[in-house]
């Protein structure tokens, strides 16, 4: 085994429930890859929902909150509240994430919360068998659009942008070295970040949408598919031509939620103590 | 004699001052009539005992933080009305199925869907415990005055920790708004429960193996247990459970409240213990049978009012036996007969009808119709 699954996995949960050729297991290296780098595993908590990336933590040696479909983020908002030193990831998917959960992603991403949130998107609802996802393509047949997607996909990393995230980025499975590296930054982020990672799933996207259910057909269409660009305003002449442009669109830094919480906890006290009120 | 003190409060903040004194450091929910006071006194609270109270988005996000901050470590609670309360079953199935000492407090209204936002109502009893889906056992208490609501609080939160499941405080919008006397005890006069944690090192540690009582002991997030915690139904070690693994693990869900039930039933009697003519009550219209108990008995009448106080699971045995020597009985509530079904249930003597005396549409009964019932043909 990896040294790093030695280390991390939860042996007594292997096998992966992962089918052949997911890119969920690759995410589970780099995001392990980043975490050993940091030395911070005793520090995480992690939550998911329902979905195959929901199970990405589970295998994790750490300890893990795996729920509801879509409400994975408000369980990480009452971890990080509850003690804000921890490192609170959720691992989430984009039928988890942006249809059933999309409210709770706007709002953890107002507050500015210190939470990392990896949106791990396949452009489908793999586990229930290949169904339309808020992530697939226009015209894209899957069992539910039989005959053709009519809805405009969602960009997961804009509306976290437009919603106030302080971090953003996007890559993919076939960049790994980036995706660990964006791991690392986000563990470290004083603020909400977002982390998208297209993902390949050659059983539903593959065979469906794509043409192929080969793995290395799916691997290589992400390769030919995304384009990284090392400047957020270079993204449209990316998508104009059909591409998925990667990179790290956004880190800012502004008050984290908790710290303020405790300032006006701390502010709060001194005062109504001063004055005797209660 | 307690130490303590004396305070006017309506239900709702009755609940806010019993919820702090209880331990709760986290609430998060979401602006409802008539609960809202109890999101607003929390926020006003909280920051001063270094607690957090969220807004959420929604009451589904203020569930779900509330068992993030459960398995944070922290007593929390959040409180809602029908509409929220409906939005929060998901949440309470699964603070059942991962084992989440939390504590739900639904101020009911009228329904069905907005229904009357400003009124009175008992309509929620069912959902309180069939609400979520498949087999699970929670503990439900109904308050009746706003001394009540600062006990069953203090108590919801004990109940919770011990069992390690969501209890539901079933108030209403009277008992949410009439100011009237609590006592408040001081802290140390109070009895506080909290969970049981691991007494073993990790490497030992099974996350949902249980002894005796049903109950696993439940360690915090970062306390160096990590441990995986799934709300699929699951075997000793947390994985997902064979056939046989779900069986054990329902069965122990449902037990660990049901066997216990001795612990913690409670059915009380207002007027002639033994009186052949009985009212059975909970929440809010325990008051007003009260007031018709006393003018009936002024007037040389033998009469009782039964009142439930912990409504599920369904104290079948107290009941019966509270009941005993009753020849009319007469549910009083503000639906149209739920707890009937239950007392008809538990009562199955053919030679008494189990009555009915229904209010709703939002108006509070008056102790006058309680009489008027009584001495009416039908």
């Amino acid at each position: 085994m990896n040294p790093l699954g030695e280390k991390y996995l939860r042996k007594d949960f292997l096998p992966f429930l992962f089918c052949p050729g997911c890119g969920d297991g690759m995410i589970v290296r780099a995001f392990l890859e980043a975490v050993d780098e940091l030395g911070v595993i005793d520090d995480l908590a992690l939550a998911a929902g329902i979905g195959c990336s929901a199970w990405i933590p589970v295998y994790i040696h750490a300890d893990v909150l795996k729920i509801l479909h879509g409400r994975a983020i408000p369980a990480a908002i009452g971890l990080k509240a509850t003690r804000p030193s921890r490192r609170v990831v959720v691992f989430t998917g984009d039928g988890d994430g942006l249809a059933i959960g999309g409210n709770h992603l706007l709002h953890a991403a107002r507050r500015n919360i210190a939470i990392t949130v990896v949106v791990v998107n396949n452009q489908i609802y793999a586990m229930t068998g290949g169904q339309v996802a808020p992530s697939t393509q226009m015209g894209a047949r899957t069992q539910t659009t039989p005959y053709g997607n009519l809805e405009m996909p969602l960009d997961a990393c804009k509306v976290a942008t437009a919603a106030g995230a302080t971090m953003v980025s996007r890559w993919s499975t076939a960049h790994p070295k980036a995706l660990t590296r964006t791991f690392k930054r986000a563990l470290n982020h004083k603020g909400f970040a977002l982390v998208e990672v297209i993902s390949q799933c050659p059983v539903q996207t593959g065979r469906y949408i794509l043409g192929s259910g080969a793995s290395h057909f799916n691997l290589q269409w992400i390769k030919d598919h995304c384009v990284p660009v090392d400047d957020p305003s270079k993204m449209g002449e990316v998508e104009a031509q059909g591409k998925i442009p990667l990179g790290d669109f956004l880190r800012v830094e502004k008050a984290e939620f908790m710290e303020e919480v405790q300032r006006m906890n701390q502010k709060v006290k001194e005062t109504r103590f001063k004055g005797g009120d209660r | 004699m307690k130490k303590g003190r004396i305070k006017v409060m309506q239900g709702n903040e009755a609940c806010v001052e019993a919820a702090i004194l209880a331990g709760c450091r986290f609430f998060a929910g979401y602006p409802i009539t008539p609960a809202t006071e109890i999101l607003e006194g929390m926020a006003r609270r909280l920051p001063l005992v270094d607690g957090f109270c969220l807004q959420a988005e929604d009451e589904i996000a203020a569930i779900v933080a509330v068992v993030g901050a459960s398995w944070g470590g922290a007593k929390a609670m959040t409180a809602t009305s029908g509409p929220g309360f409906c939005l929060m079953q998901e949440g309470i199935g699964m603070a059942a199925s991962v084992e989440s000492p939390c504590v739900i407090v639904n101020v009911q209204r009228g329904g069905p869907a907005s229904g009357q936002s400003t009124s009175t109502a008992q309509g929620d009893l069912y959902q309180a415990r069939y609400g979520s889906n498949g087999d699970y056992s929670l503990i439900t208490l109904c308050p009746s005055t706003s001394q009540e609501m600062f006990d069953h609080t203090i108590r919801a939160f004990n109940l919770a920790e011990r069992f390690r499941i969501p209890v539901i405080i079933l108030s209403d919008e009277v008992v949410a708004h009439i100011r009237e006397k609590v006592f408040i005890p001081d802290p140390d006069e109070l009895e506080i429960v909290g969970r049981k944690k691991p007494t073993v090192p990790m490497e030992e540690f099974i996350p949902f193996q249980a002894g005796e009582d049903g109950v696993p002991p439940m360690p915090a997030f970062n306390t160096g247990y990590k441990i995986p915690v799934i709300s699929q139904a699951k075997g000793p070690y947390g994985t997902r459970g064979t056939a046989k693994e779900a069986e054990v693990f329902i069965r122990r869900l449902t037990a660990k409240v049901d066997r216990h039930i001795a612990e913690f039933a409670e059915v009380l009697t207002y007027g002639d213990e033994r009186a052949e003519t009985t009212f059975v009550t909970f929440g809010s219209v325990c008051r007003a049978a009260r007031s018709a108990v006393d003018i009936a008995r002024e007037r040389g009448f033998a009469i009782r009012s039964v009142e439930v106080k912990t409504l599920w699971p369904f104290p079948d045995d107290l009941l019966r036996s509270r009941l005993e020597g009753a020849k009319r009985i007469v549910v009083a509530e503000m639906n149209l007969g739920m707890l009937r079904n239950e007392v008809q249930r538990v009562i199955r003597n053919p030679e008494i009808e189990i009555e009915l005396f229904s209010k709703i549409g939002g108006l509070y009964p008056q102790p006058q119709e309680f009489l008027r019932f009584l001495t009416e043909e039908r």
